[in-house]
């Protein structure tokens, strides 16, 4: 019986021959991923009697939850990070100003190549499936044993495949895609499964709309979901020059459920609060007033997103009563967008743009909302209280809903704009 | 090890998520104690207020979905939570409740089945819940090398003693 991509990974960090759903491992991890929460991992690496990492090459740390601090409480879970990777000599640590929102930091930097077992201490870990890694979120006592000991149990997952097919419309994001996926599977559809992504769509979409992807897969509960690597990938890795073998699912391997989407009508999605999965098309939001638009997180804050952004933005103003926050996802990303004239164009429509970071997307800091307030967002979640006060409102979007609606001051199709 | 529970019941709906256990403006909080102050305020307000050790939260689907904040289960065992029965949980949370040292049974029945304030009583390695009414509910026992994790006294523990072993 054939192996999924996905098994296979877990089979050669466990050192086995195959593996099946159910199987319990204990998998040696090619890379972990911590940010602030390295903090909580670090008060149980200590109480685990640890003293030094498994390897620290296989490591990185990157701030970008509350940056820049934005208290005092966060300035000093930074200051032990910073001592902690000092102590422990582990050069990969992005500090402000040197990266940007991790999972970004993960594709862009060329941290993760595909077939690697990936782990971070944050529940969008998946991002990085878009890649072709099997990359999964953890919590801090789990990290801290990996930093000890290099390998975790891990459950085998079962897998669902998703079949994306058709040519994707005018002014459509890979946002638009997930979202209608997740409003089909619901945020429990895929509680401890791996889903992998695969069709017409999948094979034609640009790392951006994959990364996107894979980055909201868990928001129907899933393990990870997982994109095989194929040309594109190829292209987009091509700088690293690093080798890795191109691992696929066999043409036997076993799916637990198949479902097909045909993505070739469909209109741009939006999540509405206060729940992931409680989507619409963009048609049936009529009159929906928007307090802050907001452009940035490891969903949607890539290059891709901006120029998206500012094709809508060019030569126009945001209306009177928006306020619009663009946050570029990494450094470079930045960067490129000053350097394409990007910023130009989102700072004379009266947009404002701030360093890389999680803030607004988590409620932490940085464009919260208040009651009665409502935000158009290309982030990942709208649980009540994410954005700010319990009594704010969270619409998830695409990069080009976001802008659109930025304009007009209400939820708008950005193919009417 | 407990394996055995006798509590209070308190009750919760479906996909109940981390944002809701630990909202974000109390992410940086190191300590557990004032972590519990605030758990589950957004949903019932009481329940950080009138919560007691040893009570049982009972629960639908999806429980704990959503962020892999470990401050989640941290809080609600500061609070006194030592047992969560849910429909399904998310898997991180599952992952890390265990990992805490908060026991956590999957049961469809169970919240249909009791009323908020119920005294219930658990035992976990039969896998059995009993109302105050003595009706029996029987739910999937956990699995070998979760049980594992929670007798060496949660994941800390375990890695102490892997550790000690490789001297």
């Amino acid at each position: 019986m054939g192996m999924t991509l996905s098994e296979k990974i877990l089979a050669r960090a466990s050192g086995k021959e195959s593996v099946k759903p159910g199987d319990v491992v204990d998998a040696k991890v090619d890379l972990a991923m911590s940010h602030e929460a390295c903090c909580f991992v670090i008060t149980a690496f200590e109480k685990m009697g640890a003293k030094k990492v498994w390897d620290k090459d296989k490591m990185v740390i990157i701030l970008d939850h509350w940056v820049p601090s934005s208290d005092v409480r966060s300035a000093s879970l930074h200051k032990t990070i910073r001592e902690f990777v000092k102590e422990q000599g582990i050069d990969n640590f992005l500090d402000v100003g040197r990266g940007g929102i991790a999972h970004q930091i993960l594709a862009e930097g060329g941290w993760v190549l595909p077939g690697m077992l990936v782990v971070g201490t944050d529940s969008h870990t998946p991002t990085a499936g878009a890649l072709g890694a099997f990359a999964t979120g953890i919590g801090f006592t789990e990290m801290a044993a990996v930093f000890a000991l290099g390998e975790l149990w891990m459950r085998v997952p079962e897998n669902v495949k998703v079949v994306v097919n058709g040519p994707l419309g005018n002014r459509m994001d890979g946002k638009d895609i997930i979202l209608k996926i997740v409003g089909d599977f619901k945020v429990e559809g895929a509680i401890y499964k791996a889903v992998e992504y695969a069709g017409s769509t999948i094979d034609s979409i640009g790392m951006s709309h994959r990364l996107a992807i894979c980055n909201m897969t868990t928001e129907m509960g899933a393990k990870t979901g997982i994109i095989a690597p194929d040309d594109k990938t190829k292209e987009y890795l091509a700088w690293t020059g690093k080798e890795y073998e191109p691992i696929v699912s066999d043409e036997d391997a076993v799916y637990q459920e198949e479902r097909t989407f045909d993505v070739t009508d469909l209109e741009p999605q939006v999540a509405c609060p206060p729940n992931v999965d409680n989507v619409k098309g963009v048609g049936e939001l009529k009159n929906v007033k928007i307090h802050q638009s907001f452009l940035g997180s490891c969903t949607n804050g890539r290059i891709e997103d901006l120029r998206a952004a500012a094709e809508i933005l060019k030569g126009e103003k945001v209306h009177k009563d928006v306020r619009m926050i663009v946050m570029p996802a990494s450094q470079s990303i930045y960067m490129q967008a000053m350097e394409e004239g990007l910023f130009d164009i989102f700072l004379e429509s009266n947009a404002t743009i701030c360093a890389p970071s999680c803030g607004p997307c988590f409620g932490g800091h940085g464009g919260l909302l208040a009651a009665g307030e409502a935000c158009i967002s290309s982030t990942n979640r709208n649980f009540v209280a994410r954005m700010g006060s319990p009594g704010s409102f969270v619409y998830l979007a695409s990069p080009w809903t976001v802008a659109a609606s930025a304009l007009y001051g209400e939820i708008t199709d950005p193919r009417s704009v | 090890m407990e394996t055995t529970f006798s509590g209070k019941v308190w009750k919760f709906g479906d996909n109940i998520n981390t944002d809701d256990i630990t909202p974000s403006p109390y992410l940086t909080i190191q300590s557990p104690e004032e972590l519990a102050k605030h758990v589950l305020e957004n949903e019932n307000p009481d329940f950080p207020k009138n919560v007691q050790k040893g009570d049982i939260l009972v629960a639908g689907k999806n429980f704990g979905c959503g962020s892999s904040r470990e401050h989640a289960p941290v809080a609600l065992k500061a609070a006194g939570v030592a047992l969560i029965v849910a429909k399904s949980f998310a898997r991180i949370f599952f992952r890390n409740a265990i990992n805490v040292g908060i026991s956590v049974l999957e049961s469809d029945e169970l919240l249909d089945a009791v009323e908020e304030g119920e005294m219930i009583k658990v035992n976990l390695e039969k896998g059995e819940i009993e109302t105050s009414s003595g009706n029996i509910i029987k739910t999937n026992p956990l699995p070998e090398n979760v049980l594992g994790i929670l007798e060496a006294g949660g994941l800390v523990e375990k890695v102490k003693m892997i550790l000690g072993e490789r001297g």
